[in-house]
């Protein structure tokens, strides 16, 4: 009988490396896709780059790939713009938002609000792009003129789509805050705006950064809806209602027909971008762990 | 037991996987690839070929023109299409010329500007005439939509009316003949190019240097923008490609183009 029980024991153990280490096959395969793409985009996007000098390949301001003309300037600064403009947005509405769930109204209107508008991140990005270029492109053209097709119009649809992020994380900072503050600050006299204003957004301050900044990813990688809405002409725009064109969308726009060296400065468009985001990211990482060491101390 | 059936139907996985993508290229006789402007019309002659030929399975694929004579050179497939005219560097493969295609100007139907000089529609698309007034239009400046680099309806009108002058950078950028259709239709005061096929009621097509943008003005040679849709193969076609493009060029074929407005070679 001994025997026997010691046999199936040391199967166990067996099947449970075997799990193991299938497990851990798992883990690094989703590790070793991000290393394989960072690895492939520079491999094909950083030669062309420097074949043709870093310094006209980020500051030219002009776009022509068919006469070997390539300028990123108008799409960095396209990025920027409408990056900028669903901030302007975006923030100050998505935190409005957040202080009014925590805040400001009962557990039952939070209960109907907050699973709402964590829905707003689950729709598709081209419904968003559809409604903007349906609602909001002819509204602009008809009441500022210009072709509608704009800035502006890309900071409107990019400012919505990036409120659940901003709400979301912007509530779970302020619900983190231990009660003891607020009951502090209204026992010292305080009235609940000054107790939000004073002691609550300091408190959740380095959540509330890196929802901004998780925000501002979103914004930045977003390609569908600002193809469908910003216009995507290749030029740094003169105005709100001028059309621009975007990193994302100056890989997706020209990726179907793109061979040669055309190919290669969209996969450098691209290398511009990882950079970008992985800073972004980075950033938000930081911050958002300093909030949790923060917290403990 | 269990982790080796995990593993087991993993395996079974692969394996029955790759046979899959193996076998659905072993039915195809024929492959086309190139311009996505032809694509729709070749697929629409490949459906009734295959209906009359049912041993024949015709395979058609996009990429561009530009990749599409590169897939030919390589032997990728057996007929390459462009659908703007080949470069100097690659005249050695056949071409033969399977349909016609008009490019239209179009602007929104309201617009009170009915024709302009193919000069006018250069300095429009080159940035430098901005306003409608200057063609006897409304005091609204132009909304200009191109299509993006590397397409080959901007390669046409490049070549067909630009010249060597640059579209202007400030010009609306959209990669579709739907999307361009689609946004002049809906701004009062744009222009666009598209596949004269693809005109519709939604738009209107300007009239050029005095010329309707209409099968006879371009049989008669008054309306210039027109461009030739290719097959290109690699020598003579022969076998299986030499049926398909006899087909394609036959009445029947030619027939089933006419309807979708393109233009008959024969």
């Amino acid at each position: 009988m001994g025997t026997v029980g010691r046999g199936a024991r040391n199967r166990l153990e067996r099947n449970d490396r075997l799990v193991r280490l299938a497990l851990l096959v798992v883990a690094f395969s989703a590790v070793s896709v991000l290393l394989i793409i960072t690895v492939f985009i520079i491999e094909q996007g950083t030669p062309i780059m420097f074949k043709y000098g870093l310094k006209s390949f980020l500051a030219g301001s002009s776009w022509y790939p068919s006469e070997k003309v390539f300028g990123l300037w108008p799409m960095i600064v396209g990025s920027i713009y409408v990056t900028l403009g669903a901030m302007v947005l975006g923030v100050p509405f998505g935190l409005a938002c957040a202080i009014v769930l925590t805040e400001f109204s009962s557990k039952r209107v939070r209960g109907v609000i907050k699973p709402v508008v964590e829905l707003l991140a689950g729709i598709p990005s081209v419904v968003y792009g559809f409604m903007g270029v349906v609602i909001l492109v002819p509204f602009i053209r008809e009441t500022f003129g210009g072709p509608g097709l704009s800035v502006l119009a890309a900071s409107i649809i990019l400012g919505i789509m990036i409120l659940p992020t901003i709400i979301s994380i912007s509530v779970d900072s302020l619900q983190a805050i231990p009660p003891s503050y607020r009951e502090g600050s209204i026992a010292l006299g305080a009235t609940k705006w000054q107790t939000v204003k004073m002691v609550l957004l300091p408190a959740a301050r380095s959540g509330i950064i890196a929802s901004v900044i998780l925000g501002m990813g979103r914004a930045i990688g977003e390609t569908m809806a600002v193809i469908m809405i910003a216009g995507n002409a290749a030029s740094v725009p003169g105005s709100l209602l001028a059309p621009v064109r975007t990193l994302t969308s100056n890989i997706a726009l020209e990726m179907g027909y793109a061979a040669g060296e055309h190919r290669q400065a969209l996969f450098a468009t691209g290398v511009i971008l990882f950079v970008i985001i992985m800073v972004l990211n980075t950033v938000a990482n930081v911050t958002a762990s300093r909030m949790k060491g923060g917290r403990r101390g | 037991m269990r982790p080796r059936r995990i593993v087991l139907s993993l395996l079974a996985l692969c394996v029955a996987l790759s046979p899959a993508c193996r076998g659905a290229r072993g039915q195809t006789d024929l492959t086309l690839a190139g311009s996505t402007s032809i694509q729709p019309f070749a697929d629409k002659w490949a459906e009734v070929f295959m209906e009359t030929h049912p041993d024949y399975g015709v395979n058609v694929q996009g990429g561009g023109s530009s990749a599409g004579i590169q897939a030919c050179r390589s032997g990728a497939c057996q007929i390459g299409m462009s659908s703007r005219e080949l470069k100097n560097d690659e005249k050695d493969l056949v071409e033969i010329v399977v349909a016609r295609d008009g490019l239209a100007i179009i602007v929104h139907p309201s617009n009170p500007v009915r024709g302009a000089k193919v000069g006018e529609i250069k300095q429009i698309f080159a940035g430098d005439l901005r306003n409608w007034k200057l063609l006897g239009g409304p005091d609204r400046s132009i909304t200009v939509v191109t299509r993006e680099e590397g397409s080959g309806t901007r390669g046409a009108f490049q070549e067909l009316v630009m010249g060597k002058t640059r579209i202007f950078k400030g010009a609306i950028t959209q990669d579709s003949n739907g999307t361009v259709r689609e946004i002049v239709a809906h701004d009062p005061y744009a222009v666009g190019f598209i596949s004269l096929g693809l005109v519709n009621t939604q738009v209107k097509a300007l009239d050029l240097d005095g010329a309707s943008a209409s099968e006879g003005h371009i049989r008669d040679g008054s309306y210039k923008l027109v461009r030739p849709f290719l097959f290109v193969s690699q020598g003579e076609p022969s076998g299986h490609a030499k049926d398909f493009i006899d087909f394609v060029l036959s009445p029947e074929g030619q027939e089933l183009i006419k309807k979708a407005g393109l233009l008959t070679v024969r």
